[in-house]
């Protein structure tokens, strides 16, 4: 459903494909949501990471008792306030889109996806609300250790939600424990099997993994900032601390196992989207992986291509001569929908995982040498990655979701045959600029608002 | 087990109506009544810590719909698209309202956000009600057209209004004067909820002016109450059946209508609670007496081609209907330990707790 750029089935000749005409109503139910998860995906991926950040700050507090560790631990609950409430606000309709533009997808498949959303509502929403306020504002009511009980169940429950969410996600991607019935619907025959799916634990962690690097980047990068502007200098040198090493911690974990994992699940069972990611045209043994190239699917090769022979083989099969299939090896009719969009998702995510583990790793090293505080160069460019990780996030999901193309549910449910079927486009499109409207005021208004904390910095009077 | 999660949903929105009627409603004091700024304060105070878990109970029981009726859910969030989005925007903004209010100490933002606040919280009970009027009318199932359906016949799509404004006419709009009578009436009695919720939890100098207010609020619902008894029973032919049919369904209008009546002694009443216990017993046996009229129908259909939605043709298949159960007991009991601790921990009167941004 994140398939933003359907302009690529012009470059897919003789696809026995539906062209996507601008006043389609599914365009824009695919529009809508590619912009509403999108926009939503910003704001969870730090509260879940930032939220194990505060949580350490106020372990750290309870056992050194020093003030420095809560003031950091305040300065930060308010940026993850607003950052909640907009990951709350925008959430709230993605639940919904399910049934307003996804109905007979809904409709087919709710007995399976609707179990691990309801359990969302469930387990996760009614945890992190009853305990968001206490955490916030309550320290004065609850005495410290409750308070880091309140924040640790907020961690708990924005973790759970995104267990939940990546389960029903991995069913899409490789449905199990269901069965067809003849009027089309699937219907759940063994629970346990949504979550012992091969797909499932290895996606979760690789995505928690990434929004620790997200949140790791922030809490460093504004560091930085304090360094850079010698203002407030004990805590940026607090953040870039914790932030590093987290950083450091994650951005491995993201590679390795994680991401290898789920790469090998791609290979596995969805081998024409891995084809497609990696950009690989032809089956070869020892087959290359490809850093930079464009491809050009008419001439079915990669233009001004850079690549290192051998390692994609090895990557995936453990072994450097192993044989990989390529695009030629499939019909044409089994294409993910955007071979361009889905290749340069996966390259700028795999790309600028690797550039944060470089940078980290450098920064570790100068931490560990007492240098980290005062070369400026690489606070400057730990400053200026805190976007990166926001990028390689979505681009990571761009990648899941194109490679699923063109189906809903792999193999058994395309996009086109889940949309609603009395939406018109008209009423879509109008939506989908209210949301445009709506999500740039918030949009601002978070920008303005966490600027105004970050400007003023910590506050280090007792609270 | 379809009659369990019929339960479950419908307990779990009546939860819904009764704890965040009270947000609507002390949104809706707060637009009209509060003038101090202390005032204002105290009615944002009194529901700060609650809303964003009160508004969790609707979010969830879409959840539960999705999951147990999943063709309901289909149906309805897309033929009733237009409102359920301009519901979200409105939440979206009533939200922001409540949180950013505090990030800035500018009188002009304040002023923003509480207008936010106030408005989308009346609008918000506006919209709720037309929901509710909407479902106990009924929709064209099918989109029949001369007797023949254009759409599978689980489809529908209503679109605001039609220029007649009419429940009987033949192509029907969200909003008719049926449906604009329970939107009414949704604002009166989540206003006089709200009310008494300000009552309870707060000491604000407008309590003893909002007991009148109440009390004169009260008149007005009743009349609406009866309107709606009568009209409804025009528009649809069975509101009585499954009343006549089973008795002792007649409990929840009773119950409805003491708490409506007690409603009437606000002025007298010695704990500041029992108005909000009271207008809540209106909520729920108002809301419950609904759900019993139109049991086991889930939307009624307007056309005789298409059979309306019903418990039984939209729930999804058995066995993730009992393995639900599970998970959902546990995820239930949990939640009950969550509100014993939230109300525990904010019992009383919420102006002097010390609780708010650092």
């Amino acid at each position: 459903m994140l398939n933003m750029l359907h302009f690529s089935s012009l470059y897919t000749l003789n696809l026995p494909l539906k062209k996507y005409q601008m006043d389609d109503a599914l365009f824009y139910d695919r529009m809508q949501f590619a912009f509403t998860i999108t926009f939503h995906y910003l704001f969870p991926q730090l509260t879940m990471g930032l939220s194990l950040i505060i949580i350490y700050f106020k372990g750290k507090f309870l056992k050194t008792q020093l003030d420095k560790y809560n003031d950091a631990a305040h300065f930060w609950m308010k940026i993850f306030a607003i950052n909640f409430a907009m990951g709350v606000v925008t959430g709230i309709p993605m639940e919904f889109q399910f049934g307003t533009n996804w109905a007979k997808f809904s409709e087919l498949t709710g007995g399976i996806i609707g179990q691990t959303l309801a359990m969302e509502g469930m387990f996760s929403f009614f945890l992190e609300s009853s305990f968001l306020g206490l955490f916030l504002f309550g320290e004065k009511l609850l005495g410290h250790k409750l308070h880091f009980l309140t924040g640790f169940l907020v961690f708990l429950g924005s973790w759970a939600s995104g267990y939940l969410i990546i389960a029903t996600h991995s069913w899409m991607q490789y449905p199990v424990g269901y069965e067809i019935l003849e009027n089309g619907k699937f219907v759940l025959t063994n629970f346990s099997a949504l979550f012992s799916n091969p797909w499932f634990l290895p996606s979760y962690l690789h995505n928690q993994a990434a929004s620790m690097v997200t949140s790791s980047f922030v809490v460093a990068g504004i560091g930085a900032f304090y360094v850079l502007n010698k203002k407030h200098l004990e805590f940026g040198k607090l953040f870039l601390k914790t932030g590093v090493v987290f950083g450091l911690i994650s951005s491995i974990l993201v590679a390795v196992p994680t991401g290898d994992l789920v790469a090998k699940n791609v290979a596995k069972y969805q081998p024409v989207s891995f084809a497609a990611m990696e950009g690989l045209f032809d089956t070869e043994e020892g087959a290359e992986i490809v850093l930079i190239g464009q491809p050009n699917i008419k001439e079915k090769r990669l233009d001004n291509k850079i690549a290192v022979p051998n390692i994609l083989s090895f990557l995936t099969y453990n072994n450097w001569n192993a044989e990989v299939k390529g695009l030629n090896e499939f019909d044409e009719s089994l294409y993910p929908t955007n071979i361009p969009g889905l290749y340069y998702a996966y390259h700028i995510m795999v790309g600028l995982g690797t550039v944060f583990i470089g940078v980290l790793l450098i920064a570790s090293f100068l931490l560990y040498y007492k240098k980290l505080y005062v070369k400026k160069w690489i606070l400057w460019s730990i400053l200026f990655l805190i976007p990166f990780p926001y990028i390689a996030n979505i681009t990571g999901w761009y990648t899941a979701e194109l490679g699923r193309q063109p189906w809903l549910v792999y193999n058994l449910l395309k996009v086109s045959e889940g949309a609603s079927p009395t939406v018109s486009a008209g009423n879509t499109l109008f939506t989908l600029l209210g949301f445009i409207g709506l999500y740039l005021l918030l949009g601002m208004l978070f920008l303005i608002l966490v600027g105004k904390i970050i400007y003023k910095g910590p506050n280090t009077l007792k609270a | 087990m379809e009659l369990f999660w019929y339960i479950v949903l419908m307990f779990m929105l009546g939860v819904y109506v009764i704890l965040d009627g009270y947000d609507f409603g002390a949104g809706i004091i707060h637009l009209f009544f509060a003038k101090t700024e202390e005032d204002k304060s105290a009615i944002t105070k009194s529901i700060g810590p609650f809303w964003d878990a009160n508004e969790v109970w609707l979010i969830a029981s879409g959840g539960i719909l999705f999951f147990a009726f999943p063709t309901l859910y289909a149906s309805s969030f897309s033929g009733f698209y237009l409102p359920l989005i301009m519901i979200l925007w409105l939440l979206i903004f009533r939200a922001t309202g409540l949180e950013l209010r505090s990030q800035v100490n500018n009188v002009m933002w304040h002023k923003i956000w509480d207008k936010a606040f106030g408005i989308s919280s009346l609008l918000l009970a506006l919209f709720f009600g037309l929901a509710l009027g909407n479902v106990v009318r009924g929709v064209n199932l099918g989109i029949v057209e001369n007797g023949v359906s254009t759409q599978e016949a689980i489809y529908f799509f209503v679109p605001l209004w039609n220029a007649e404004f009419s429940p009987f006419s033949e192509r029907l709009g969200i909003i008719d004067w049926f449906t604009i009578l329970l939107g009414l009436l949704a604002v009166v009695a989540l206003t006089i909820h709200g009310a008494n919720w300000v009552i309870f939890k707060t000491n604000s100098s407008i309590n003893k002016k909002l007991k009148g207010i109440i009390f004169k609020l009260n008149i007005v619902l009743c009349v609406l109450v009866l309107v709606s008894v009568v009209v409804w029973g025009k528009v649809s032919e069975n509101s009585l059946q499954n009343f006549i049919n089973h008795p002792w369904l007649f409990v929840f209008p009773f119950i409805g209508l003491i708490g409506l009546l007690n409603l009437f002694r606000i002025k007298k009443m010695k704990k500041d609670g029992l108005g909000f216990l009271s207008s809540s017993l209106f909520l729920f046996g108002a809301f419950a007496s609904t759900a019993a009229a139109l049991f086991p129908v889930l939307l009624p259909s307007t056309n005789t081609v298409n059979p309306s939605l019903t418990i039984y043709n939209t729930a999804a298949d058995a066995y993730g209907l009992s393995v639900g159960v599970y998970w959902w007991v546990i995820a239930f009991i949990l939640v009950i330990v969550y509100l014993i601790v939230q109300f525990r921990v904010f019992k009383g009167k919420m102006d002097n707790v010390p609780y708010g941004h650092h």
